[in-house]
């Protein structure tokens, strides 16, 4: 994935930075609560919502259970539409097609169409290094593009920053902004004249897709600015990145989707612009077409019955606006392009879990189960969590030698709880520590890995009788 | 109908007085429950931790222990969850066939408002509660078991409580078992929230159907000397005029500053 996040710290680490920055705080309480309400406005609207979320649900399983099938399809109505097909194993290998393909073009400028796909495989530090600036033309990615920063969000990748840090920014970086003020209709005016030029001049533009729809070899677009419909159809040449899990079979299919995801992800009941396109057309947009299909880690992540769901996500970005963890830490917390809830099903399974991000990334959540309430898909994030956890506990078993603190800690209270006898002199234990504390019931500092605890919270004592000394005493 | 209590290894150990106070409820409903000495813990923290082959012991003995009641009440909805959603799903990482039928016929899990409300078929319990309230809607048992409404009804009915909504209450109180460790910060950052809808809530009282939850939520409410205590429902439904049963409660400070509260029926100490 993209070399921008290396060398983050472990979740807890780079949470613990995040919540103690007060602006971040306020930023994202703000803006989450925001779309969050406008998401429940529009959804309660529709009485067929469930229906459409077990819809969305089965097509994606349906399609990616026989995946095979409908790339291929795909890759032959591309081609017959007059576009050119490359597979990418890798983020490596894509990033090399890429580069090939514009240098080709002997151009040194492309206009991207935002992408999380092309964030994915870190596509503009790799065109980067070959000589060739992209320019990202989604008004948030600008924002994250001109601060030299990473984006936190899916959706929206600079929710981490209010408009008088965007003025600011604007200010110095944006020729065109002058003396810019605040109000979001100023901001916007500003970086439509510092993009309208970028958008005349180039002569390659590089995208995503939301949707592949096999039948017809169309990619979907869906975007509100309407810099995704210039950059899709003023260039001489268009290459779209797409993972192979974005491919859905018939037009039919694709309807649902476009239900699902506007009002799950900007909380409208219809994006503003939704391009397709088909290959090439003569007199009509540009004048080639490549489609790079990416796998960096998806067949993979397919081969795991539990894990796999996590293919079904639609980039709507509802599940980190509702998440409780994501509000208080943001995006840069989770060490990856996905952040929130999704992102911690989702970055360990394409990188796997051998560095240590991703192992903290399953355990970066309550379990709390309000990412599943909304996923209009019904990824079921928490199993997928709990699994992943599993995944790191087995993995962690097998690279040590000796079993961990954790690992020893789980496997005394296995021996404890597989024996009342041996849980009721647990419980005696713990009731001398409870009498230790006296009659104030509460317990200000605890040691070892229990500080956590009590850094910020009182424990409670143990209770000098258990119940089930209790009930021996008074029910036999 | 046989009835179990499952007690929930945290209430057992922790928070006994939750345990007395469904039993004391329960009896004065005319419900006679057992507690089969045998139990010790549903798995739920090695579950979500991700040492599920450990627990796959604890869930062979709930279902032996268990196994020859007509249903299982327990006063917990993470614990209850677990037990209705998990256990299968332990029995197949087990691979064991004998395990995965014993889940398979174990008898229904009710959390205890489940219980109250859909099996007893009550929500006026005949408890006393002269106290400023407000319910935290645990996640586990609002968003897996969806227990709904049900605990608010059972509130409602209870003479002389000051019942008051508490703000975002649906948003999780950041405790998350083994996340209020590992995540300590993040852990706390959201328990903070929780705190300020508590205070602004105004009540005395934080009640709520996990002992668990209620620790973690609790125990900022008792560093930062709030003054605003935490109850399981339990407590609050067993509560009532002439508690002279619930004195087995001394002891427990908590419990026993409830019972006396009780006791001074119509004085409230506001």
């Amino acid at each position: 994935m993209s070399s921008a996040f290396l060398g983050m710290p472990p979740f807890p680490q780079a949470a613990r930075r995040a919540l103690a920055d007060t602006q971040l705080r306020r930023n994202l309480a703000g803006a989450t609560r925001t779309i969050r309400d406008k998401r429940a406005e529009v959804v309660r609207e529709l009485p067929d919502w469930e229906e459409l979320r077990e819809a969305g649900r089965a097509l994606k399983e349906r399609t990616l259970r026989h995946l095979d099938h409908y790339l291929l399809q795909l890759e032959e109505r591309v081609t017959a539409a007059g576009g050119q097909v490359h597979w990418a194993r890798d983020a490596a290998e894509a990033n090399r097609i890429v580069t090939r393909l514009v240098q080709e073009t002997g151009e040194h400028e492309v206009v991207k169409v935002k992408s999380m796909t092309t964030q994915e495989i870190g596509l503009n530090e790799a065109l980067g290094s070959a000589g060739i600036t992209a320019y990202e033309t989604d008004l948030a990615e600008l924002i994250v593009q001109l601060g030299e920063d990473l984006p936190s969000h899916i959706l929206v990748p600079a929710i981490h920053r209010n408009r008088a840090e965007i003025r600011d920014l604007f200010r110095r970086e944006m020729a065109e902004a002058g003396e810019v003020g605040d109000e979001p209709a100023e901001l916007a005016e500003a970086a439509r004249r510092h993009l309208r030029r970028k958008f005349l001049r180039a002569k390659v533009g590089i995208s995503g897709a939301n949707f592949l729809v096999a039948e017809t070899g169309t990619a979907v677009v869906v975007e509100s600015e309407g810099n995704g419909r210039m950059c899709l159809t003023l260039p001489e040449t268009l290459i779209s990145v797409v993972g192979i899990e974005k491919v859905v079979p018939t037009w039919q299919d694709l309807e649902v989707y476009l239900q699902l995801l506007p009002r799950s992800s900007t909380g409208e009941r219809m994006n503003p612009y939704t391009s397709t396109w088909t290959g090439i057309e003569d007199g009509d947009g540009p004048r080639s077409f490549h489609l790079v299909l990416l796998d960096a880690g998806r067949s993979d992540t397919l081969a795991d019955p539990i894990g796999r769901q996590a293919l079904n996500c639609i980039r709507c970005s509802a599940c980190l606006n509702v998440c409780p963890v994501y509000e208080r830490t943001g995006g840069h917390a989770y060490g990856s392009v996905y952040p929130g809830p999704i992102g911690a099903v989702l970055s360990p399974q394409l990188r796997g879990t051998g560095g240590a991000v991703d192992r903290s990334l399953p355990f970066a959540s309550t379990l709390c189960g309000a990412c599943y309430e909304v996923c209009p898909v019904k990824i079921d994030i928490p199993e997928v969590l709990v699994h992943l956890r599993a995944r790191v506990v087995e993995e962690t078993g097998e690279r040590r030698r000796t079993p961990s603190p954790e690992a020893l800690a789980m496997r005394a209270a296995r021996w404890v709880f597989s024996s009342p006898a041996r849980l009721a002199a647990a419980q005696r234990v713990a009731a001398l520590g409870g009498r230790a504390v006296g009659s104030r019931g509460r317990v200000g500092r605890l040691p070892g890995p229990l500080a956590g605890w009590t850094d910020a919270r009182d424990a409670p004592a143990p209770a000098r009788e258990s119940f089930r000394q209790w009930w021996k005493r008074t029910h036999r | 109908m046989r009835t179990a209590l499952f007690i929930t290894c945290f209430n057992d150990t922790m928070r006994p007085a939750t345990g007395r106070a469904v039993v004391t409820l329960l009896e004065r409903l005319g419900c006679t429950v057992d507690f089969p000495l045998g139990q010790t813990c549903c798995g739920q923290m090695h579950f979500n931790t991700g040492y599920q082959r450990d627990c796959v012991p604890l869930v062979r003995r709930f279902g032996e222990v268990f196994a020859d009641y007509d249903a299982v009440v327990a006063p917990s909805g993470s614990c209850a969850a677990m037990i209705r959603h998990h256990h299968k799903r332990v029995a197949e990482v087990a691979g064991d066939r004998e395990l995965q039928q014993a889940v398979r016929t174990a008898p229904p899990v009710y959390e205890l408002s489940e219980f109250l409300v859909d099996v007893l078929e009550v929500t006026d319990v005949g408890a006393y509660f002269p106290h400023r309230v407000t319910y935290h809607p645990t996640c586990h048992s609002s968003r897996m078991l969806g227990v709904g409404d049900r605990p608010l009804a059972l509130l409602r009915a209870v003479r002389g409580i000051d019942l008051v909504e508490l703000p975002d209450a649906a948003q999780c109180c950041g405790f998350g078992g083994t996340f209020a460790l590992k995540n300590s910060d993040t852990s706390v950052a959201m328990g903070a929230d929780k705190v300020r809808g508590v205070l602004e809530s105004r009540a005395e009282v934080l009640c709520a159907g996990d002992n668990s939850c209620l620790m973690h939520v609790g125990g900022l409410l008792s560093r930062l000397r709030t003054g605003v205590r935490t109850m399981h429902l339990a407590e609050i439904l067993a509560a009532g005029e002439h508690s002279a049963a619930q004195r087995v409660g001394a002891g427990d400070p908590q419990y026993a500053r409830v019972t006396d509260a009780a006791a001074t029926a119509g004085r409230s100490p506001r």
